[in-house]
């Protein structure tokens, strides 16, 4: 079975090699504290759930420390001139978007064709992808083939490729790690209890006594929760039982579907304009070289806000 | 603590909006605001840490979708796939950066809303194609773009990446979101059909579609504004 422990572990060899090549990389003025950095998340992905939990938590709380005083930098890139970029687009043409293409469809096939083939081998059978990652995993195998198509058509080395992804990882620096830290943060919080502190103070300090106000405390409620949990899935629960249910349904008797539909997207309203979904609005900034990381947001805060002020009214009439 | 909920762990909220606020380091806003949360629920140190550790391990699949596909991609970088695509949007006459991207954001929510979620994405179609085709779309009206107009552009593309996945995934039935949704009203003693809960989700995502796409027709005035300006100059 291609499980998800095999791209664990090719994530964490290319992080290691990120490491090792910062290390030997004499042009990084940070070389040292940046191969510790990126060293130590190979660990996690090398190491996996043989780590106990308390070196895994100082680990993660190094590595923040490392990042958070500004001493993992990237490495020189060896970039190629833009005009042997050009010629090389021009030679190899069309060719170029085979690869790109392949991630998509393989991912595709995965998860739909592939998804109940299984090996047999007499006593032992087991299916090929495995069925409780089946996304990421169909994904994986969409990356492996895109790498390998592309090294054939450029002709180039899977070592190149890895000093390429390299200086993608620099370029991004501690962006990488933010998404993943911040799905802990979400963990804690809701092992601490805030959802339901969040769901007190949201029941008892407003006043839901006119239909429309409901309608709008149940929206913004709902995008203002995901801009601070950062995530939609952590928002509905809690909005929807403190608001949604007793409120919306029970006194207004409102179609739960309506209800349920229209307060998903008003949660993702907020994910266009929080930080805190990082892997969509940060990682996206640092992965297109853009000065201010809070470009992508400021791109989408005019779609966020109407969109929000028509949910409170698509609500108000549907429901 | 049995009938009032606890509101301490509220604390770790407060230390997140302050962080972002001050443009402190994010990671250490996070780091920060984990410690103040532990304690504010009366935690131990070393129960912090753990939890802090078992979630970090638990949730290391989330990275997995960005970086796996940065070999091949880099790879096609140095081979010149930007400038491919480049010089193919430049090729078509009527193409500007707004109507580049609300074709895009038309076949990534269609796309999505079919349950096709993995045609898209920042690391391997933003970055390497859509970003690059809608800088060279405005480049071939404009001439070269200032910085700002740029990094606008790029902002852009991925912001349209995220609208058209968000309010097209929702309509799709066995997205994880309805099954979440189901699972969660069915626990209050609600029973609503999946069906009827992506087809109420339509008018939020047609709505999503029109805003979207009026700003990116912004985006374009914003561009000509520019052309303008730039043609003046010379003139004098």
């Amino acid at each position: 079975m291609i499980a998800i422990d095999f791209f664990y572990l090719l994530v964490g060899l290319l992080f290691a090699a990120t490491a090792v090549m910062n290390l030997r990389d004499r042009g990084n003025p940070r070389r040292f504290t940046t191969a510790l950095f990126w060293g130590l998340y190979a660990l996690v992905y090398l190491a996996g759930e043989r780590l106990p939990p308390l070196a895994a938590g100082l680990l993660m709380v190094a590595m923040a420390l490392v990042a958070g005083v500004k001493l993992v930098a990237p490495g020189r890139a060896q970039a190629v001139p833009e005009a042997a970029r050009r010629a090389s687009a021009a030679r190899l043409g069309h060719r170029l978007l085979l690869p790109a293409l392949a991630i998509p469809v393989v991912t595709m096939l995965g998860s739909t064709l592939l998804k109940d083939v299984s090996i047999d081998l007499g006593t032992f059978v087991e299916p090929l992808l495995d069925p409780k990652n089946l996304t990421l995993v169909s994904m994986g195998c969409g990356a492996i083939a895109a790498l390998a198509l592309a090294c054939a058509i450029t002709r180039a080395t899977p070592l190149q490729g890895v000093r390429e992804a390299r200086r993608l990882i620099d370029a991004m620096g501690w962006a990488v790690v933010l998404p993943h830290m911040l799905a802990v943060l979400g963990l804690l919080f809701s092992e601490a209890g805030v959802g339901k502190a969040v769901a007190h103070v949201t029941t008892s300090y407003i006043a839901m006594d006119s239909r429309l106000v409901a309608c709008a405390a149940f929206c913004i409620g709902m995008a203002l929760f995901t801009v601070v949990m950062g995530n939609g899935f952590a928002a509905f629960p809690v909005i929807a039982g403190g608001v949604g249910i007793p409120v919306l349904v029970g006194v207004y008797h409102a179609n739960p579907a309506v209800m349920a539909a229209i307060g998903m997207f008003s949660a993702y309203c907020g994910t266009l304009m929080t930080p805190m979904a990082a892997n969509f609005n940060v990682v996206p900034a640092a992965l297109l070289e853009l000065p201010d990381k809070n470009a992508v947001i400021k791109a989408q805060l005019p779609t966020a806000l109407p969109l929000l002020g028509a949910n409170i009214v698509l609500l108000y009439f549907l429901m | 603590m049995d009938t009032a909920a606890n509101l301490w762990p509220l604390l770790g909220i407060l230390v997140v909006v302050a962080g972002f606020l001050l443009r402190t380091n994010p990671v250490l806003v996070v780091i920060a605001a984990c410690a103040v949360t532990g304690l504010a629920a009366a935690f131990s140190p070393a129960h912090i840490l753990e939890s802090l550790g078992s979630a970090f391990l638990k949730t290391r699949n989330l990275p997995l979708i960005l970086l796996l596909p940065l070999a091949a991609i880099g790879l096609l970088e140095r081979a010149g796939l930007k400038e491919h695509a480049q010089a193919g949007i430049a090729r078509i006459r009527s193409a500007t950066t707004g109507r580049l991207l609300t074709v895009y954001l038309l076949v990534r929510e269609l796309a999505a809303a079919f349950g096709l979620t993995s045609l898209g994405g920042h690391p391997n179609m933003v970055r390497p194609l859509i970003a690059p085709m809608a800088e060279a779309a405005a480049e071939a009206r404009v001439g070269t773009l200032s910085e700002a107009l740029r990094h606008r552009i790029r902002a852009m593309s991925a912001a349209t990446d995220n609208v058209g996945l968000f309010f097209g995934e929702d309509v799709f039935v066995a997205f994880g979101a309805i099954v979440l949704m189901q699972t969660i009203l069915r626990a209050e003693g609600l029973e609503v059909d999946p069906l009827h809960m992506a087809l109420w989700g339509i008018p939020t995502a047609v709505t999503a579609f029109v805003i979207h796409a009026w700003n990116l027709r912004r985006l374009d005035r914003r561009i000509s504004r520019e052309h303008l300006l730039r043609e003046r100059e010379l003139r004098r």
